[in-house]
């Protein structure tokens, strides 16, 4: 059946036509509906989690491909890095069934901290990569690599990026198999217990791999050459599109320019790269975050020898950073084609600047209220504040201006620990404040509060707890006792969790209950060693409420004291008085307990 | 090639007006294409929603000057993504401001008159809907998407019929959202005429 399906959805419905048994991962923009979208189809007799980091999901991928059966493992970039360890020696040991690793490359970056190109990390880990163009691409492309895996026992790389995974396009769905049942674990020392003499045995047939699969992949229907011309263009991923079209506008012939279409970036089918190197004049790479591609003909044209003239972005003729487009591509072609080609339109050159819109904190978001308790208690004292991954990220934009760092998943805390230390000596020591959410918690903050308290740091955490993953879309974590599956769980305590950790105090409070939480901050910044106070309240986007406040305009003074102080999205100014827009406000009360005069009240 | 471009602050339905409209197209036996911001810029923040229809070999983005309607939920957001519009491109806007909240903290004017006049003296077809209008005649806030479905159908220029749209909303909208939504549609197909 025909089907308007996003990059994410079509690769996860490609997935269970592969016959996927057990499916995990860890929820990150732009990776998550792949994950969702098979629980949300799952024909019965489909295994779906989210595991608590990318590392448990990637191991539990792992084991079930030892049984034969296919896995899938979902992570965004980032999310890679953390599951880099059980990777690296993975490859070594290999899988039986098929097993993709299906990681979500972000270039500008959009949602994310960097622009990290997954193909090298194909290239440095071993494992094949597959690149998919388009969503209906990805649909064909995941099946195929699951039978790479297959047969080659080896886990491979399929990386999109957020424009592939986040458009969608008509495709046409199979009937779902039943999922492929493995013949269960069977046991060999020799094959699944990583030693030395393995990994050197291992090397070796990974090399003669690398050498085998590039011819294979010359092949490769995914790796294609169009057009005639003799002007070269290599390309891979979403460029692919942007390339057609570009080339579409400026060459009405086709006599100008041929592609060269990369789909498995490593291996480099390099059998095929040279056909099309004999068959042009010049090349230019157009692909986003490094250049892979580019650098693969590089050291192709040394290899043989040849002399080609190579544009890219080693010769700073296409951007290093940030994404690409139609409209950087035309401009670069028609540059080398002497065509006339300008983006820009006369008659908007007198366009207005309409003020920014970054992304903000919802309206009655409890992390506002969390954020200005903490901000309130710290008032006139030296303070630092460590952030973390998620919504709260957001807490670092002005008037809250509550976030001095932010790293990585997890890494509020121990940077935290570590400006702690750097002052160990010294009497006038700032209060440190590591500021982390729910969902992250569990995923790597559990080992950085240990290594606080076992090093004796002085920090207070603060838990946003929220009750979900929210910056993604809401997912289930293990504080919720919900899975993937559907079915209830323990849900594991925060508190407890902190308390068997053994922190000097563990406090929980409703952040909606201002003075409440003002006084907890109080007294924990004082105590020494470790200390946590768990903001509860739910996200707005989950809890509704029909509650708004609304502001008596006869009383307001015009102060604008609780814009100033909370930047919420519901608060604007009108004829010199504050009013509050209905349809976002949720009734936090947060702008009651600033205004100087009183004069906001629920709505009747 | 039809490319239309619906942009809009976070939260305000510029996704599932998107998918409707894709889907239409579908109906009609067209190839779709669609691209959306999805994650952090969804708190409060721009979005954008390309759709692109009879469009095999394209960019899931629609490129500076080549969208045939500029969709815009919100006046700024309208003015913010004119450079998108073809030179015989028509605009529709919902006269609805949201006031961003760096120009509330600056205390920055933020008038929606003149951003429509702005785009008025710009582009030779303009269609401003009130959005807040549709709204109340419709008992909801969150039909406003629909109500401009309606009027992009009803401008011609996506060459999608009702029919197709209609189509849709049935096999989309849940049975006790469907007359409120094909309420709105109507409404917002009036704008055009």
């Amino acid at each position: 059946m025909k089907e308007l399906l996003m990059g994410n959805e079509a690769i996860a419905l490609g997935a269970i036509m592969a016959g996927v048994k057990v499916v995990a991962g860890y929820p990150g923009t732009p990776s998550t509906e792949v994950l969702e979208t098979i629980a949300k189809r799952n024909p019965g007799k489909i295994h779906v989690e989210w595991s608590t980091n990318e590392k448990s999901a990637l191991e539990v991928a792992a084991g079930a491909a030892y049984t034969g059966a296919r896995s899938i493992v979902t992570m965004k970039q980032v999310g890679l890095n953390v599951a880099s360890d059980p990777l690296m020696s993975l490859n070594y040991v290999g899988v039986k069934g098929g097993m993709v690793v299906y990681v979500a490359d972000d270039p500008g970056p959009i949602s994310s901290q960097t622009e990290q190109d997954t193909r090298h990390f194909g290239k440095y880990a071993k494992i094949p990569v597959f690149d998919p163009a388009t969503p209906e691409e990805a649909y064909e492309m995941i099946q195929d690599a699951f039978a790479y895996s297959e047969k080659y026992g080896m886990p491979v790389f399929f990386r999109a990026t957020t424009r592939v995974c986040h458009s969608c396009a008509t495709i046409d769905v199979g009937e779902f198999p039943e999922p492929t049942e493995g013949e269960g674990f069977i046991k060999d020392t020799s094959r699944w217990v990583i030693f030395p003499k393995l990994s050197y045995e291992s090397k070796k047939k990974l090399e003669a791999r690398e050498v085998e699969l590039a011819k294979e992949f010359s092949k490769l229907k995914y790796n294609f050459i169009t057009g005639t011309g003799r002007i070269g263009i290599a390309c891979g991923g979403v460029s692919r599109a942007y390339v057609c079209e570009a080339v579409n506008d400026l060459d009405e012939n086709k006599d100008i320019f041929s592609i060269f279409n990369v789909g498995t970036p490593y291996p480099f089918p390099e059998d095929a790269a040279l056909e099309f190197i004999n068959s042009i004049d010049k090349l230019i790479c157009f692909e986003e975050l490094d250049p892979v591609i580019e650098d693969a003909f590089t050291y192709l044209l040394g290899k043989h020898n040849i002399k080609l003239e190579i544009l890219g972005k080693r010769t700073m003729d296409v951007p290093n950073a940030g994404e690409l487009g139609v409209v950087s591509i035309t401009k670069i072609l028609a540059g080398l084609t002497g065509k006339e080609y300008t983006e820009s339109q006369e008659r908007f050159k007198d366009l207005p600047d309409i003020p920014g819109r970054p992304p903000v904190l919802c309206a009655g978001c409890p992390h506002r209220a969390s954020f200005y308790a903490v901000k309130q208690a710290m008032k006139g004292r030296k303070a630092i504040f460590c952030g973390d991954i998620g919504c709260y990220t957001l807490g670092n934009a002005a008037p809250l201006d509550m976030t001095d760092t932010c790293l990585c998943m997890g890494a509020g805390i121990t940077i935290a620990e570590g400006l702690d230390y750097a002052e160990f000596d010294k009497d006038d020591r700032s209060v440190k404040f590591a500021f982390v959410g729910d969902s992250t918690f569990f995923a790597s903050g559990i080992t950085g509060v240990i290594n606080g308290v076992y090093n004796k740091a002085n920090i207070v955490v603060c838990v946003l707890d929220n009750s979900t993953t929210a910056m993604t879309g809401h997912q289930p974590h293990p504080g919720i006792g919900k899975t993937m599956m559907g079915d209830v769980s323990n849900a594991i305590s925060i508190p407890k969790v902190l308390e068997a950790i053994g922190l000097t105090k563990v406090v929980t409070v409703d952040p909606l209950n201002q003075e409440e939480a003002i006084n907890a901050v109080k007294e924990l910044a004082d105590l020494p060693g470790v200390k946590a106070i768990i903001f509860k309240s739910p996200c707005v986007a989950i809890v509704k409420t029909k509650k708004s406040a609304e502001v008596d305009r006869d009383k307001c003074i015009g102060c604008k004291k609780c814009i100033n102080e909370l930047g919420c999205p519901a608060l604007y100014m009108k004829d010199g008085r504050a009013c509050i827009d209905k349809a976002l406000c949720t009734d936090c009360g947060l702008c009651k307990t600033v205004c100087p005069v009183k004069c906001i009240k629920e709505e009747a | 090639m039809k490319s239309l471009l619906l942009c809009g602050v976070g939260g305000q339905g510029t996704v599932l007006a998107s998918r409707i409209l894709a889907q239409a197209a579908m109906e009609e036996g067209k190839f779709a294409r669609t691209a959306e911001t999805i994650g952090m810029a969804q708190r409060g923040g721009c979005v954008v929603s390309h759709v692109r229809i009879d469009s095999k070999d394209c960019s899931p983005l629609v490129p500076l000057k080549k969208a045939d309607i500029l969709i815009a939920f919100e006046p700024g957001e309208a003015v913010r993504n004119l450079p998108y519009l073809k030179p015989e491109g028509i605009v529709i806007v919902c006269d609805n401001p949201i006031c961003p909240v760096t120009a509330s903290l600056a205390g920055i004017e933020y008038d929606s008159r003149k951003m429509i006049d702005y785009i008025k003296s710009k582009v030779e077809r303009v269609i401003v809907v009130d959005g807040n209008k549709i709204c109340e005649e419709c008992g909801s806030s969150k039909v406003v998407n629909v109500a401009l479905v309606g009027t992009i159908i009803k401008t011609g220029a996506a060459e999608l019929s009702e029919e197709s749209v209609k189509k849709v909303l049935k096999d989309k909208l849940k049975p006790e959202f469907l007359e409120m939504n094909m309420k709105a549609l109507t409404l917002g197909m009036e704008y055009a005429i």
